[in-house]
């Protein structure tokens, strides 16, 4: 598989912090790949050095074409959706504002891709014109997610999917990500707290320890490794 | 009865130049958070410049459809340059350079135009007649001046509610981290934010200029602190509260002038400082203003 995303000793830091140091990983097109680690390991901080809202060194490139220190804008305009930490979503904007602006990049197909995206997310249709922070913080997620995908990405970057919503409704979350996974090649790189799940939804995984890559390897083989066992699955 | 209904009019006439000048402050103040002290020196400094194209021969209209657009590219270079350098600072900042702009447009306009009185439009805008619709009188000039500010904040509505850059102004304002995710150059929709704003409050201007001259460098400093208490009233975020608090000031001061003749209190010259006590009293009552919705979240 060829290589979609790829870090190669990235550092990044806030003012003086330095958060990561020297963070390598690769996402091959349509794979799926986890990061695990506690808090403070790094986690957002590897998303956002893709998304370019860090500042950061080393190399960052996405389907060959290098985007170390791109901007935000310019990171999306490549085909990388990243739903941040807190979700993202527009609150004071309706339901289907808020996917229109996950299409704002695309200048035709609005009408294909709300189709096809009210498909993983039927409820869409019926609270187009809610006012998005009035929904449950479950359907706030699979709005971000569903704006995400009105950008027809070909990378999608989640950031802690599962914070704050309740189990059941994150297996559904991720269930959908697996889909688009196998349905439509989509390629993810999700950061999250939930070992388990994530082990179990990708295929490859890395695990952060203080801005580093502590481990690495296929999601079934850490999943049996007794370090990560101990520290993150709790057994 | 007469007398009230004209009364109305012609606040309603000021009232939508306070309302334009409202709007301008509460889009400003979406995406930046301060308000804007400037923009009142703005306005009369545009103004100045519509009055310059007139004195060599352009036609009102001609100069006033291009004062709107030197205004808007003005208001884009200030964000560019002056406001960009501290965007994403503390409040505080933005605040003081707000006055500073403030100070320096209105020492420009006094040092280039200088102080004299001049009257602008030579030739009034609009006719100086009157309709006569059931006895009362309506001059043309208010009708002229309302209907030219509320058309254009209607077209400003559209914009901002149906065009894709009016949502993306709007998500800007709103979550400027979440737009440049999906792809909207946050920096560019502020300064098309300001540019709009200055548009905006060039209409105030040349209409402030129109209704009661002369134009004078200072003559929109009461304007401003209308405009404010309309944006207050409003809510400060709420484009529509603008409009209508601009609105609401503009018929309450006229009616307050009108009827003070029988009552004898001296109150025209309490204007200002009634105009403050409604931004005193809605800020103390109902901060979010009349309008002005606390969103409504869930974590």
């Amino acid at each position: 598989m060829a290589a979609l995303l790829e870090l190669g000793g990235v550092d990044a830091n806030y003012g003086q912090l330095q958060v990561l140091h020297g963070v390598s990983l690769s996402v091959g097109e349509g794979e799926v790949v986890a990061v695990l680690g506690g808090n403070g390991a790094g986690k957002t901080t590897t998303l956002r050095a893709v998304s370019g809202m860090v500042s950061t060194s080393g190399d960052v490139r996405f389907a060959g074409e290098r985007i170390t220190r791109a901007s935000p804008e310019r990171v999306a305009r490549l085909g990388v959706a990243h739903v941040p930490e807190g979700r993202g979503i527009f609150s004071e904007l309706s339901v289907f504002e808020n996917l229109q602006l996950g299409a704002y990049l695309r200048r035709d197909g609005f009408g294909e891709d709300y189709e096809r995206v009210r498909g993983y997310f039927p409820w869409l249709e019926t609270r187009r014109d809610q006012q998005a922070g009035t929904l449950s913080g479950g359907e706030q997620q699979m709005l971000a997610l569903a704006r995400a995908l009105m950008a027809g990405p070909r990378l999608l970057l989640l950031d802690e999917p599962s914070l704050g919503l309740a189990p059941i409704v994150v297996r559904g979350l991720f269930e959908i990500v697996v889909e688009l996974n196998e349905k439509e090649g989509l390629a993810v790189l999700v950061v999250e707290q939930n070992a388990k799940l994530a082990l179990r939804s990708s295929s490859r995984a890395y695990v952060l320890e203080v801005g580093r890559v502590a481990l690495e390897g296929p999601s079934a083989e850490l999943a049996e490794n007794e370090s990560v066992r101990k520290a993150y699955l709790g057994y | 009865m007469v007398q009230f209904a004209q009364q109305v009019v012609s606040g309603l006439a000021s009232g939508s130049i306070y309302a334009a000048l409202a709007l301008a402050i509460v889009i400003i103040y979406r995406s930046t958070g301060v308000v804007n002290f400037a923009q009142g020196e703005m306005a009369t400094f545009t103004t100045f410049i519509a009055w310059t194209l007139v004195d060599h021969g352009v036609g009102y209209w001609p100069a006033f459809a291009l004062t709107l657009l030197i205004a808007f590219a003005g208001g884009v270079a200030l964000e560019r340059i002056v406001v960009r350098p501290v965007e994403g600072g503390p409040v505080l900042t933005i605040v003081i350079l707000t006055i500073g702009l403030f100070i320096m447009l209105g020492g420009l306009s006094n040092w280039i135009w200088k102080a004299e009185v001049r009257s602008f439009p030579p030739n009034r805008p609009f006719p100086t007649s009157t309709w006569d619709i059931g006895g009362v009188a309506i001059s043309k000039q208010d009708v002229g001046i309302l209907g030219v500010t509320l058309g254009l904040v209607l077209l400003l509505y559209l914009l901002f509610q149906h065009t894709k850059i009016g949502l993306a102004l709007r998500a800007s304002a709103l979550n400027p981290a979440a737009s440049r995710l999906v792809g909207i150059r946050v920096g560019w929709m502020l300064a098309l934010g300001w540019g709009l704003a200055a548009a905006i409050g060039a209409i105030a201007g040349m209409f402030t200029a129109a209704a009661s001259p002369p134009l004078d460098p200072n003559m929109m400093r009461p304007v401003l602190i209308y405009a404010f208490a309309a944006a207050v009233v409003g809510g400060l975020t709420s484009p529509v509260g603008a409009v209508l608090g601009g609105l609401t000031i503009g018929v309450s001061l006229n009616l307050i002038a009108t009827y003070d003749s029988h009552l004898h209190l001296d109150l025209d010259r309490m204007r200002l400082p009634i105009a403050l006590g409604a931004i005193l009293i809605v800020l103390l009552v109902r901060p979010a203003g009349l309008f002005g919705r606390a969103a409504v979240r869930r974590v």
